[in-house]
């Protein structure tokens, strides 16, 4: 009777933790639909028409909207994925397919590190770099500061990806006398490409979504600029510019910047995601 | 032999494909050197008026021009470790669940709509602690919590601001990442070990935590570390709810300030150059413990891929 008592003790202690443990899931799925449920509903109510099409407005004038700083935005990171890119893809193919030994192992370490520098010491070093050589703002430097984050993690995601292109492959091309280097460039990059595109639309939403290496490199502005030179306005810096501020209005077209920028981010997320299984590619997280 | 003088001659293709990828490769270690070396060079001016002292001083006035880091490394660790105090079981909980419990198709969605938390940028994370979270903390949370105000860790008024806010902002933010990288390392725990264990008697549970668990520890330190990494260096979601006032407090109830929160608010509102300097040197500090972070997570996660060829991070 005695060991019956102990084996239902633990029977119900094993339950009742194995339930926390499914509750520690639920917790964490609904603060992702409790997050994201009141920006849509916060954000609805404040986006219109307007919002996407007009300069902003100056304090207590109605109306007006975001225009500028949503092209900004596209603008900027838009520079910074043509820095980042090419340099990740070039380092990428070099580790996977020729980095063997004490070179290859120290720029995988260097990358792997450097994706772990914070947001915020991108945009030191693009200000020290960039913006104290030029004397101004500018969307430039602000473009700097997002490629510096997005090329470890282009780098660590399309090495990955090279590397699951099969051998075979490889060695079916070289038995048809096909050099390395055409056989890197036509058939591991094609075979990869499905996660190459994948990998580089997840760059650009994780960077997309930044403020904190834009506030002091391409600052703020209230007026369209096309001029990388110049300080640009982009969604995330007014997003928090305006989040911050005491005024009624601003806080709503900062609920609608906010909407419209989860929007873009987890539209590509899912996207690239969709994509990468219709491909019928599988990366390991 | 001339045929193979005039082969010397012509670089190859192979060649030139390879040294521009290698050349690649070697930007990468200079852009890192460039990294260091701005860093480093434009915190000179704090370095040769302050000197170490900067490390271990309290005082932040600009007016004055006395700058001292300590009130925000102490915000940065105090808020982040608040995060991982959360963080960490309620992330072990979800591992547990997605590895060990949830059948497939649940495994995939639920695992896939974490990993969409994680996407989430940090600034909507702020606004969301800004407005949601900080009303509920001031008026629900915070007042009972400030009748416990003999502790130390409850002194203060209930404010919604402060280090309370920003742990659990960067709880809720470090959870994707944890949990994630732990539920890889213990689906990768072979099956004949739990087999092992259930052939023994024990119950599901105890599968979990003395056979699954222990196996995977080095893997769970490693997430962790990264954990930590993103915790530190967290700054918009931070900067918005901490409540900016340098202070070194143990109160949860408290507003302080992080490393982080302080080069966002102050950067582009510095006129002097020492504070520039001061603002900058501050992330150096930021940069170093992050990279001896990163290092370490990665020294780890290499050590564990020797012994059991686990999961990749």
């Amino acid at each position: 009777m005695k060991t019956d008592f102990r084996y239902m003790r633990r029977k119900v202690f094993g339950t009742t933790m194995l339930g926390l443990s499914l509750l520690a899931a639920l917790a964490a799925v609904s603060m992702l639909f409790w997050i994201l449920g009141y920006t849509f509903i916060k954000g609805v109510s404040a986006v219109n028409f307007d919002f996407f099409t007009k300069l902003p407005t100056p304090v207590g004038v109605p109306g007006g909207g975001l225009a500028n700083s949503i092209v900004g935005s596209i603008i900027v990171v838009g520079m910074a994925a043509l820095m980042a890119i090419p340099v990740g893809m070039a380092t990428a193919i070099y580790l996977s397919e020729y980095g063997r030994g004490f070179f290859a192992s120290t720029v995988r370490f260097v990358s792997d590190v450097l994706a772990g520098v914070p947001a915020i010491v991108a945009g030191i070093v693009a200000y020290a770099l960039v913006v104290t050589r030029m004397h101004r703002f500018s969307a430039f430097s602000g473009s700097v500061s997002l490629a510096l984050l997005m090329l470890p993690i282009i780098i660590r995601s399309s090495e990955e990806i090279f590397r699951t292109v099969p051998d075979t492959l490889r060695e079916a091309s070289f038995a048809l006398g096909v050099p390395k280097w055409k056989t890197i460039l036509s058939i591991v990059l094609k075979t990869a490409s499905g996660g190459l595109v994948t990998g580089t639309i997840l760059a650009i939403a994780r960077v997309g979504g930044e403020a904190a290496p834009l506030l002091f490199t391409s600052f703020s502005n209230s007026f369209w600029n096309f001029n990388p030179g110049q300080p640009m306005a982009t969604l995330p810096v007014d997003l928090f510019n305006y989040s911050i501020s005491p005024y009624q209005d601003w806080q709503q077209k900062a609920w609608a910047a906010a909407l419209v920028l989860v929007g873009m981010v987890l539209i590509l997320n899912i996207s690239a995601r969709l994509y990468l299984a219709r491909k019928g590619f599988k990366r390991n997280g | 032999m001339a045929e193979r003088l005039s082969r010397k001659k012509i670089i190859s293709p192979e060649k030139i494909f390879m040294g521009m990828t290698g050349f690649f490769s070697l930007s990468v270690l200079l852009i890192s050197v460039v990294v260091v070396y701005e860093l480093i060079s434009a915190s000179e001016p704090t370095f040769h008026k302050f000197g170490l002292k900067f490390l271990v001083s309290k005082e932040w006035d600009p007016v004055q021009k006395v700058y001292g880091a300590l009130p925000f490394i102490w915000g940065t660790f105090y808020t982040s470790f608040i995060a991982l105090l959360i963080a960490l079981p309620v992330s072990l909980g979800i591992a547990i669940f997605l590895s060990e419990l949830a059948p497939a198709w649940l495994r995939s969605s639920v695992g896939f709509l974490i990993e969409l938390l994680a996407a989430i940028p940090s600034l909507i994370f702020g606004l969301w602690g800004l407005f949601v979270l900080s009303p509920i903390l001031q008026q629900y949370i915070e007042p009972p919590l400030s009748n416990l105000s003999w502790l130390p860790f409850f002194k203060g008024y209930p404010l919604g601001l402060g280090f309370l806010n920003a742990g659990l902002l960067l709880a809720v933010m470090i959870i994707p990442t944890i949990s994630s990288i732990s539920r890889d390392v213990m689906y990768a725990v072979p099956s004949n070990q739990r087999e092992g264990g259930l052939a023994l008697g024990m119950t599901r549970w105890e599968v979990v935590s003395k056979v699954v668990v222990p196996n995977s520890r080095s893997g769970i330190l490693g997430a962790v570390v990264l954990g930590l990494g993103r915790a530190l260096g967290e700054t918009m979601a931070v900067t918005m709810v901490i409540g900016n006032t340098p202070q070194f407090s143990l109160s949860l109830l408290d507003p302080g300030y992080t490393i982080s929160s302080a080069i966002a608010n102050q950067f582009t509102e510095a006129f002097d150059k020492l504070q520039i300097s001061a603002l900058i040197e501050l992330g150096l500090i930021l940069f170093v413990i992050s990279v001896i972070i990163n290092a370490f997570a990665k020294l780890l996660m290499l050590r564990m891929n020797r012994f059991s060829g686990g999961a990749r991070i």
